[in-house]
């Protein structure tokens, strides 16, 4: 005879499954690393989104069990540490603890500035090492060899640079 | 609750409440009073679960506006329905988070809230020392 399963309609059963973690797997040579289960409720801190799937500890010792009981009653007969401790289970940071700054930015700067210094000794050794000679057409008695050139071939003698030079007067315009 | 007005909610007097409002062709825009009491009326439900909690308290908290404190009250008495001390003083902390830089909303919520928080034994971060 088979048993029908009981469908759960409207409101759903607080889940009290952790995430199941596989331990690390030693597969041929390697270990696999540990996968969280994302099928089953999650936890988190995050302020944009308060209250996570699931309690933070799952597995309750003795003491905390008989917390929870307690904590059906009046909570004004909880002492403070008991709230505190409430509050430690189901959550890992409060919100200042979450919202701690790091100094990470420094670290992220640093290895910036470090590698755009190694960047900058590499171009320097290229430069040295790499580069051909600086061609002679580059020294300025070629270059003014070269434009005298230019300008008694009437290059570009519309628009362009010959028709910058007065030839009358033997100087630029 | 997929259309819905950003805005800041009118909790001092003294502040005005922008509305901005989307370019609708037609449709209702919700008032602030429709939108409070849709929301004391969800944590209301005498039989709400922690799903239910927590899927409201999340959405409220994924608005642009610190909730009411008549909204709040109700969150509180839905957790205390589901003896959840954890999630009451976690709500507290969120809604001090959404205040942001205005640093007078978050006391004139508790002020608000005292009547509540003491009947429930609730105690506020501060008091608990877990707000820094």
């Amino acid at each position: 005879m088979l048993r029908l399963p009981s469908v759960r309609l409207g409101g759903l059963v607080v889940r009290r499954a952790s995430a199941a973690l596989s331990s690390p797997v030693r597969m041929a040579s390697h270990e696999v690393s540990q996968t969280v289960d994302m099928s089953q409720p999650m936890y988190w801190d995050r302020v944009d989104t308060p209250l996570p799937d699931r309690r933070y500890k799952d597995i309750l010792t003795d003491s905390e069990k008989s917390l929870k009981q307690k904590e059906k009653g009046p909570w004004a007969q909880l002492s403070k540490e008991e709230k505190i401790a409430l509050y430690r289970m189901s959550f890992l940071q409060t919100f200042p603890e979450m919202k701690q700054r790091s100094d990470e930015w420094k670290t992220v700067m640093g290895g910036i500035f470090i590698f755009l210094g190694f960047t900058g000794l590499l171009v320097w050794w290229q430069r040295i090492h790499v580069y051909p000679q600086r061609p002679h057409t580059f020294d300025p008695e070629w270059q003014e060899k070269q434009l005298q050139r230019m300008l008694d071939m009437r290059i570009s003698p519309v628009e362009g640079i010959s028709s910058k030079w007065d030839y009358e007067k033997g100087q630029w315009k | 609750f997929q259309n819905f007005a950003s805005r800041l909610s009118c909790i001092i007097v003294c502040f005005p409440a922008p509305l901005a409002s989307r370019c609708y062709s037609h449709g209702k825009v919700e008032t602030d009073e429709e939108f409070d009491s849709r929301w004391v009326t969800y944590f209301s439900k005498p039989d709400i679960d922690a799903w239910e909690l927590r899927k409201g308290m999340n959405t409220l908290i994924g608005y642009d506006l610190v909730p009411e404190p008549k909204i709040l009250d109700s969150a509180l008495k839905a957790c205390r329905r589901l003896d959840d001390l954890a999630s009451a003083i976690r709500i507290l902390e969120a809604v001090k988070e959404k205040a942001g830089p205005h640093k007078d909303i978050y006391p004139y919520l508790i002020q608000e809230l005292q009547p509540t928080l003491t009947e429930l034994g609730i105690s506020t971060p501060e008091e608990l020392g877990i707000d820094r």
